[in-house]
């Protein structure tokens, strides 16, 4: 799932063109299963799986398993369709140097649903 | 061939707002009960564009929306530039029954989004004789912050940009492509600091939960319509007021936190039923 992430936002000229000033690693992070993903001018250049012992990233993005698998799907349950959903809900918690997530929200936000364009789901 | 313009008109109007003068951009279309459209915190007047081009509406409906002070076309009062702006309940309501005495109403129906689903509220305990029915879109009685709000005003972060990717998971998945970025471009165009200011009211000042079981709704009818993918305003909260009030509520499917923009023709057919039992009053 999270491996489709680099193909679908690699993919969506426009979407690159939206974090062309984006250069960071986050992390996405589900129970124990920790990973970076590399953006360099909007493109996904890398996505490492941990574990990790000293892993640097600007931001996390931290939520279990069962919660990401709801909100990949191509049209997620109600309550689960956005990361702000999520943290309302306190199913998922962003932590660390927010200014590269906040200051580039609406690009963040289609690169952490890109899995759900592996499936049917409506036009974004 | 002749210009081909939309059924809606755009004016401005002068008139005192709370102890200063201001000018203010007020649109129209159709005629009848009057019915004046309040947008989401900021927002502007646009959100309306759908209603105020339906002829199922405009028929019997005089709709009216005015753009708030710092909002959309209308200006900020003369000296803005030194003081936050901050929206408090007691300012919204007073700004709405002046505006609506500004225009001459006679006891109008008020339809409010978001922080306007939540001052009809407050229309409804504080002047429920002045309205003949209120509509309250995305209303709860509260909602807690649930992000660090100084993000949306600061210097090293882009506003418009922050303001809409804030906004943008309360529309529908399911919505237009075109209707969900229009209704982010107008986020993307407010004032600095305009959207945090309306959040001061929505998230701090405006929290209604003491009073709202004060308010009668035999004195001034209310109705309660939510898109069922708004996690702002939520289901259960509209829910939970329309039964402390008894006033009926209907759960919009395919729609989220701005129905009448991010899909105006399925947001009619939802609020022409509403607008039938209003005629009917």
């Amino acid at each position: 799932m999270i491996d489709s992430i680099a193909r679908h936002v690699n993919a969506d000229e426009g979407l690159v063109r939206r974090g062309r000033f984006v250069d960071t690693t986050f992390m996405i992070a589900m129970d124990d299963a920790d990973y970076l993903i590399r953006i360099e001018h909007g493109r996904v250049a890398a996505i490492t799986p941990g574990p990790f012992i000293t892993p640097d990233y600007s931001f996390a993005l931290r939520a279990s398993r069962s919660v990401w698998e709801k909100f990949w799907q191509p049209l997620p349950p109600i309550g689960f369709t956005d990361v702000f959903a999520l943290v309302k809900q306190k199913l998922m918690r962003v932590e660390g140097d927010l200014h590269p997530f906040m200051s580039n929200l609406l690009y963040f936000k289609d690169v952490i649903a890109a899995p759900r364009k592996g499936g049917k789901g409506p036009e974004r | 061939m002749s210009p081909r313009f939309e059924p809606v008109g755009g004016r401005y109007l002068h008139l005192e707002l709370l102890g200063k003068p201001h000018r203010l951009y007020v649109e129209e279309a159709g005629q009848g009960i009057p019915l004046l459209c309040l947008h989401t915190a900021g927002s502007d007047t646009r959100q309306y564009r759908g209603v105020m081009n339906d002829a199922r509406v405009t028929g019997d409906f005089r709709i009216i929306a005015f753009d708030m002070p710092w909002h959309g076309k209308s200006s900020p009062p003369a000296g803005w530039q030194d003081a936050d702006y901050r929206l408090s309940s007691r300012d919204y309501v007073r700004m709405i029954v002046e505006i609506a005495d500004a225009l001459e109403l006679d006891r109008p129906v008020v339809m409010g989004c978001s922080i306007g689903g939540r001052i009809v509220l407050h229309l409804a305990h504080e002047q429920p004789d002045r309205f003949r029915a209120l509509i309250g879109l995305e209303t709860a009685a509260f909602t807690e912050p649930y992000y660090d709000l100084s993000w949306l005003n600061r210097p090293d972060v882009h506003g418009g940009m922050v303001c809409a990717g804030v906004v943008s998971g309360l529309i529908a998945p399911t919505a237009p492509v075109a209707e969900r970025w229009e209704t982010l471009w107008h986020y993307m165009q407010s004032g600095p600091g305009v959207f945090k200011g309306d959040l001061h009211f929505y998230m701090i000042d405006g929290d209604i939960r003491p009073k709202v079981g004060e308010i009668d709704i035999g004195r001034c009818p209310m109705f309660f319509l939510t898109g069922e993918y708004d996690y702002s305003c939520t289901a259960e909260g509209t829910l939970a007021v329309a039964e402390k009030l008894g006033a009926p509520a209907t759960i919009m499917k395919g729609l989220g936190h701005f129905p009448m923009s991010e899909d105006p023709e399925k947001f009619v057919s939802y609020l022409l039923p509403v607008l039938d039992k209003i005629r009917a009053l």
